[in-house]
């Protein structure tokens, strides 16, 4: 064995319960390698949106650890801690009062970019992701279609150019049809950029399409990980199976 | 006109901003802390809910912040526009979409880049209703602000309350109301302007441009007397005669006149705020000092005289009439019966009827007393009626004795008589200037000026003022104008009594 890199993102044996109601992580680990794109994938409820915001500490874990970067994230300044990471969320991330120049430009700003430099910054991203820069620039997010936005919510999460993505159902409010554009668009920028990803869904052909790895989780744990072609080919018996082959022809 | 409407409107600027200033960081305090939310909504809620008359009266004797004039107001304004602004600042932070604000922390913006950047922003129509709702709500309490002398429109209403007078009344409230309707309406148009936040910005440059405008404008005489006097049409009429006669000697006079009552007027002259009003040695006596009622005028008037030295307050000379309590008659049927004197009435005890306000009843110089020292009974139970009834009840001849004013304008206006109170039973109501003692040392020859109004004025030509006012309509300090002009080149005083041409 080589020398191991540390993982990007890290999650060992966490724990979390909401007050008063049962665990929401119950013993969670996960890796996320350097450029690697992993993928959490179950039901409403499973955790794996919890398990998401333990890495930006929207979510504190009450055990276990959770590392970014190699280093714990309870030694990082919470703030430096997300200003380093993308943020994508489905529809509601985008801020209703400011423009889309303002909110993709937003994390630079609070970086403390120049005005100038910021601009630019915001042209290249909405380029970037296929949005004209002279005609969405100026525009609130209530103009837009979900599509628009999607595109939007990624330039933003992309403008610091973070080293690590979280994206929380991207793709969710979308028509079957822009959906499988954006994801292929993802994938192709993905390759180019090659960032470290964690991404929530619950749609099973975007996980198997989207993951360099796959963790399905259930009711607080990962029941089972492994890359995509494991997942469609070996599902365990039980809920992993009954999961994909209802989601699967 | 223009100077009570600009005077309303600093009332309402300053008080609304003040309570901006106040409500916007403990809003947003209470976003963060449900605890302290509950206890200031509770309070303010309660502060809500005091009647707008009372509060001001609560606050007068305060010191710093209390007394008559602008500030007392200010801070019962600030009072009641507190809660509209808290509570739509704390409700507009709190009802901002959670998931953006996460996402706006999950972006790494600090709690206070969160507040400014997100939380303010989408707060910010909900929080200018708040405001909004606070500006017109002081529009309509600033009116009340006259009764403690601050001025604005209530000036009008309060006067024409007094007087009775209609038309004088609305002159205050048809501003006012308009006034209300214009600040809704200009806020209204901010709330929806696409840019509120700049649009909010420009309206306070403006209104703090008008405020301060109104303002320069509104101070001046500094050095000027202060006059005040209490919320009806007599005192009105004294304070003018008192300003008046300071005004031929060439004093500057600040005219506080219908200040909310006795108690007002009291703390307002003892606390150095007003430099004189009129009193009546009973009032003082009984209302001011608590003390028993005593009948003999001249021990009454040493009586105040030595209780209010202490205070800092110099009793002046009496002004010549007595508004204490009268028996009245019309003047046909007190001939018929050969009654001139309380004491002729005992013959016709039995089958006279009696109209009274309710109060007479009950007071210890009232009906009790009053019966018990000329001894007779009341074959008629006494029928309680309105002050403003008595008069025309006693001319439609439902009722044939009541119980009035010796001053009562329509006394002199309805061919009405006075019974003697031949055993003096009533207590002495003589009217006496009541005078700041540390004030008169800052304008040298105040003393003199009021001592020239001694024995100036009897009971028929105070009747014949309040008659004036109340029954023509005149205005209080034209009348008061004109008896002044007449009286002070006199040489001699009026005799009390004589009722002179």
């Amino acid at each position: 064995m080589g020398v191991v890199s540390a993982p990007a993102v890290e999650l060992v044996d966490v724990r979390k319960r909401y007050a008063g109601g049962a665990a929401a992580l119950d013993g969670v680990s996960l890796r996320v390698e350097e450029g690697g794109v992993l993928v959490l994938l179950g039901t409403s409820g499973s955790g794996k949106t919890t398990a998401l915001k333990t890495v930006n500490r929207l979510v504190d874990p009450d055990a276990g650890r959770v590392a970014v970067l190699g280093r714990d994230v309870g030694d990082w300044d919470p703030i430096a801690l997300r200003r380093g990471i993308g943020y994508v969320i489905q529809e509601v991330g985008l801020l209703p009062h400011m423009t889309i120049e303002q909110n993709v430009g937003l994390v630079p700003l609070l970086l403390g970019w120049s005005e100038e430099r910021r601009r630019a910054r915001v042209r290249e991203l909405l380029t970037l992701v296929g949005l004209d820069p002279d005609r969405f620039a100026p525009l609130f997010s209530r103009q837009l279609s979900g599509g628009e936005r999607q595109r939007v919510g990624l330039a933003r999460a992309l403008a610091a150019d973070p080293p690590v993505l979280l994206m929380d159902e991207p793709f969710g409010a979308l028509d079957p049809l822009t959906r499988r554009r954006l994801q292929d668009e993802f994938r192709d920028l993905q390759g180019r950029l090659r960032k470290s990803v964690v991404l929530v869904t619950h749609d099973v052909p975007e996980a198997l399409r989207l993951g360099d790895e796959v963790a399905v989780m259930d009711r607080g744990r990962v029941v089972q990980s492994g890359t995509p072609r494991e997942i469609r080919e070996s599902p365990q018996a039980g809920f992993v199976r009954d999961f994909v082959a209802a989601a699967l022809p | 006109m223009l100077a009570l409407i600009g005077q309303h409107l600093v009332l309402v600027l300053v008080s609304t901003g003040i309570a901006a200033a106040l409500g916007l960081p403990l809003g947003i305090a209470m976003a963060r802390r449900p605890r302290l939310a509950r206890a200031l909504l509770g309070v303010a809620g309660l502060l809500q809910t005091i009647p707008s008359l009372a509060l001001f009266g609560f606050l007068i004797p305060l010191p710093f912040i209390g007394g008559i004039g602008a500030r007392t107001a200010i801070v019962a304004l600030v009072l009641y526009a507190l809660l509209p602004v808290l509570r739509n600042t704390y409700t507009g932070i709190l009802q901002v979409d959670r998931a953006v604000v996460e996402a706006a922390t999950g972006m790494g913006m600090t709690p206070s880049q969160r507040l400014r950047m997100v939380e303010l922003p989408l707060a910010l129509p909900v929080i200018l209703a708040g405001l909004r709702i606070a500006a017109v709500v002081s529009v309509g309490t600033a009116t009340i602000a006259a009764a403690v002398g601050a001025g604005g429109l209530g000036t009008y209403v309060f006067r024409g309350i007094a007087t009775m007078d209609t038309r004088l009344i609305l002159a205050g409230a048809i501003p006012a109301a308009l006034l209300a309707l214009l600040t809704d309406a200009l806020l209204g148009a901010v709330e929806k302007s696409r840019r509120p936040a700049r649009a909010a910005a420009i309206l306070a440059a403006g209104a703090t441009v008008v405020a301060a405008l109104a303002f320069t404008a509104g101070a001046s005489r500094q050095r000027a007397v202060v006059v005040g006097s209490k919320n009806f049409t007599e005192q009105v009429i004294l304070g003018e005669i008192v300003a008046a006669a300071l005004e031929d000697r060439g004093f500057h006079v600040d005219r506080r006149l219908n200040l909310g009552g006795t108690k007002v007027c009291h703390e307002a002259v003892t606390s150095g705020q007003l430099d004189v009003y009129v009193e009546y040695t009973g009032t003082a006596l009984t209302d001011i000092l608590k003390r028993p009622v005593r009948s003999d005028p001249g021990e009454v008037l040493e009586e105040v005289r030595a209780a209010y030295r202490p205070l800092g307050l110099r009793v002046g000379a009496p002004l010549g009439f007595n508004n204490t309590f009268a028996l009245v008659m019309r003047r046909q049927e007190a001939e018929r019966r050969g009654i001139r004197r309380i004491s002729d009435i005992a013959p016709h005890a039995a089958v006279l009827r009696v109209g009274l306000f309710g109060e007479f009843l009950e007071r210890q110089d009232g009906m009790p007393g009053l019966l018990q020292t000329y001894g007779f009974r009341l074959g008629v139970r006494p029928r309680e009626m309105d002050m403003g009834l008595i008069y025309p009840a006693l001319a439609a001849g439902q009722v044939d004795l009541v119980v009035g004013s010796a001053t009562d304008g329509l006394i002199a206006a309805m061919d009405l008589i006075v019974l003697e109170d031949d055993r003096h039973y009533f207590p002495p109501y003589d009217a006496v200037p009541v005078i700041n003692e540390a004030r008169l040392a800052r304008h040298p020859g105040l003393a003199a000026a009021l001592e020239s109004l001694a024995g100036r004025i009897d009971e028929a030509s105070m009747r014949r003022m309040n008659f004036a006012v109340d029954g023509e309509h005149r205005a209080p300090a034209g009348v008061a104008r004109e008896f002044w002009a007449r009286n002070s080149s006199q040489a001699g005083q009026v005799v009390p009594g004589r009722v002179e041409k």
